[in-house]
């Protein structure tokens, strides 16, 4: 179409029916066609097209780290764990103090007129309701991480508080407590925990994946370039995204997404088998996780040839009325009073220790900030090419305000009330009941702990399993798009065999390293991913501020 | 017999369209109908178009150069979908009703052993509509 003389496209003047024109942004001028370093065949009657260099390498890599995971198993643990020790005891500081930057970034673009702007052009119009979009972009963001952590957070952070400072011969604490803990003060020790833990569950997280998905967003939609990770360094590098300099990031990202995808999907099936033990009595080990991850992977890969309508928005849906459900019942059975004056409590506990604990420099606590925020910024930010892409993909014709609002602020106030709910009753049972069952049990059973001492335990630790496996195939489900979408060189369209494909490796992945071991290898490979990563997010702040400002903005 | 000819175009594999158009064309011309032209796209930047305004002129223009000369101008109908690969058929189904089409003129692909899993377009759209459904094999 192109090549037509006698009919020249013409992007810029009005098309004939089209009530406004949606595309009143400022395209980027490129020769760049989407596509066009692209490999497309038929081999054996199954379509394909993949972008050739990206494809290839990041399989090749995947590959290759699978293998030395499985073969040295030891080795491989010591050298990404040594990594991840360095990064944890030598850029804390520039990883906390990137996190800040972020979420300064997003707070003041709400306030300022940038805000107006609106992504897909001055007249978009959105492409999913509110509740389809905020289910899709909250499940895709936390899901697992939340029916993880929800208990086991605030519950280790309290002991660990409670149990107050104390120094190694080398002058380093040797203490796990937040801040300067709070010995023998269980109150304090309440508030604390429950700031610690709304702190890497709050506005840091969000505001690092608001990052990747506006710029992206803002590059595609807005600048017409495809959507993928190397669009947001067009500010900066220009048409050599089109080469190497973006293929590596591209490759980057997909390694991120996959092993932080499978790391994640091997959390979720260690807590759905432990459910399924203490539920049912179904014997744990390797049989039992094996089984639950290939079927999960199965239910994933029919929701990902049903498509995002038909299937992973349904699913979202589903899950977030479950998951409210569950909180409901949590807040009216649990200690109701404590969790309502808890959520506006904590809320302010968590905005007066926020200076403290965001703080990256001096910090005395250095167990808490090197090997829980740190490691949780690095864990966020290697997450953050795939929530932010798939955020990005879903949030077409919202205003940058109105996109900062529901990818920042209300995520975190319900994280808020999420943590409150699980962590208030939790803490409660062990002080005021004198239960002590969670508190001794391991991470992923801690949350079936708590449950069971509540009315309807074998429903509601029910639920939660259901909750884990859901929320598990929407995870597989968004991240098979993004891995798909980015290895196509930004097609949305690319045949579905391939979504299948990459559905399909990242179970394999995870029963790999689950049977194999090396599921800690590649956790602390996935980490010390976000390092790296960190500095394509400072590039984000700067390619979001630029091209906001070359934006038309909206009434 | 037919007033009204749909023919699904697919702007970014245009050489696999040569038959169906050639097809729809030569029917147009036969019973004096109209054609009318569907095309499916995404909100994201593709390779035909960066945004759905843009695929749309591209249609339509698209359109006017393809249609004989037969007195009845021809239209241009896009579809925007979040995710075409597994939407194309439903909205397929919809575009019918919509543009008041009374035959169907589509390309599809030889059946091979993958359709048991991932059907053809085209099955489906003829089995989930009143009017005729003309598939052109290459």
């Amino acid at each position: 179409m192109d090549n037509k003389p006698d009919n020249p496209p013409d992007t810029q003047s009005e098309s004939v029916g089209v009530p406004a024109p949606e595309g009143a942004a400022n395209l980027i001028d490129t020769d760049y066609k989407i596509g066009q370093d692209n490999y497309q065949a038929s081999p054996m009657g199954v379509n394909i097209d993949i972008h050739g260099a990206v494809f290839v390498f990041s399989s090749l890599i995947v590959l290759a780290f699978v293998i030395l995971a499985l073969a040295l198993p030891e080795q491989a643990t010591d050298w990404f764990g040594a990594a991840k020790d360095w990064i944890n005891s030598n850029m804390t500081w520039f990883i906390l103090l990137s996190a800040n930057i972020f979420v300064v970034l997003c707070l003041v673009l709400i306030v300022t007129p940038l805000g107006k702007v609106r992504i897909g052009g001055a007249s978009a119009t959105p492409d999913f309701s509110y509740l389809g979009w905020f289910s899709m972009l909250f499940a895709a963001g936390m899901g697992i991480g939340l029916m993880f952590y929800g208990v086991a957070e605030p519950l280790t952070h309290y002991g660990t508080s409670l149990g107050g400072t104390s120094m190694g011969e080398n002058g380093m604490r040797t203490d796990w407590a937040p801040l300067g803990a709070a010995a023998d003060n269980p109150a304090a020790a309440y508030s604390l925990s429950m700031a610690a833990t709304i702190f890497h569950w709050g506005l840091h997280p969000w505001a690092i994946y608001a990052i990747v998905a506006l710029s992206l967003a803002i590059f595609s939609y807005n600048k017409g370039l495809p959507l993928t990770v190397r669009s947001m360094f067009y500010p900066i590098l220009g048409e050599r995204i089109w080469g190497w300099p973006g293929h590596v990031i591209d490759i980057l990202a997909v390694f991120a997404t996959l092993f932080g995808l499978a790391t994640s999907l091997g959390i979720g099936a260690q807590q759905a088998s432990a459910g399924l033990t203490h539920l049912f009595g179904i014997p744990g080990g390797n049989t039992t996780l094996v089984l639950l991850i290939a079927a999960i992977t199965a239910v994933a890969i029919v929701s990902i040839v049903a498509g995002v309508d038909k299937g992973v928005k349904r699913l979202s849906e589903a899950n977030m009325v479950l998951a409210f459900l569950l909180l409901m019942f949590v807040i009216f059975v649990g200690p109701t009073l404590l969790i309502a004056t808890g959520f506006f409590k904590n809320l302010g506990s968590y905005f007066t220790e926020l200076p403290f604990l965001s703080n990256p420099f001096a910090r005395d606590d250095a167990n808490f900030s090197q090997g829980w925020t740190t490691f949780y910024w690095a864990w966020w930010i290697s997450w953050s090419p795939f929530v932010g892409m798939f955020i990005a993909r879903i949030s077409r014709g919202r205003s940058v305000r109105e996109f900062l609002t529901a990818v920042l602020l209300v995520p975190s106030t319900i994280s808020v009330l999420w943590m409150t709910a699980f962590g208030t009753t939790a803490i409660n049972q062990l002080q005021e009941e004198g239960f002590e069952g969670a508190k001794n049990a391991d991470l992923p059973v801690q949350l079936f702990e708590v449950l069971g001492q509540l009315p309807l335990a074998e429903i509601t630790s029910f639920i939660g399993i259901v909750l884990v496996i859901v929320f598990f195939v929407t995870s597989s489900d968004s991240g098979s798009l993004v891995i798909d979408t980015i290895t196509a060189g930004g097609k949305i369209d690319a045949p579905k065999p391939q979504r299948v494909f990459w559905g399909v490796i990242e179970g394999a992945i995870a029963i790999a390293l689950l049977v194999g071991g090396g599921l800690a290898a590649l956790q602390s490979a996935a980490v010390a991913a976000g390092l790296p990563f960190t500095l394509v997010l400072l590039v984000g702040c700067y390619a979001i501020v630029k091209g906001l400002m070359s934006e038309p903005r909206g009434k | 017999m037919y007033q009204s000819i749909m023919v699904p175009v697919d702007l970014a594999h245009l050489d696999a369209l040569e038959k169906p158009l050639t097809v729809a064309a030569d029917m147009a011309r036969h019973y004096n109908a109209q054609l009318c032209y569907v095309g499916v796209t995404t909100s994201q930047p593709s390779s035909v178009a960066r945004t759905p305004e843009e695929y749309e002129q591209k249609l339509k223009a698209f359109a006017q150069e393809h249609a004989p000369d037969n007195g009845q101008a021809p239209t241009a109908r896009v579809y925007n979908s979040h995710d075409p690969v597994t939407d194309l058929d439903d909205i397929l189904i919809k575009a019918i009703v919509d543009v008041g089409a009374d035959l169907v003129v589509m390309g599809t692909h030889l059946p091979h052993h993958i359709d048991a899993i991932m059907p053809a377009n085209g099955s489906k759209v003829a089995a989930h509509s009143n009017v005729s459904v003309f598939l052109v094999r290459p």
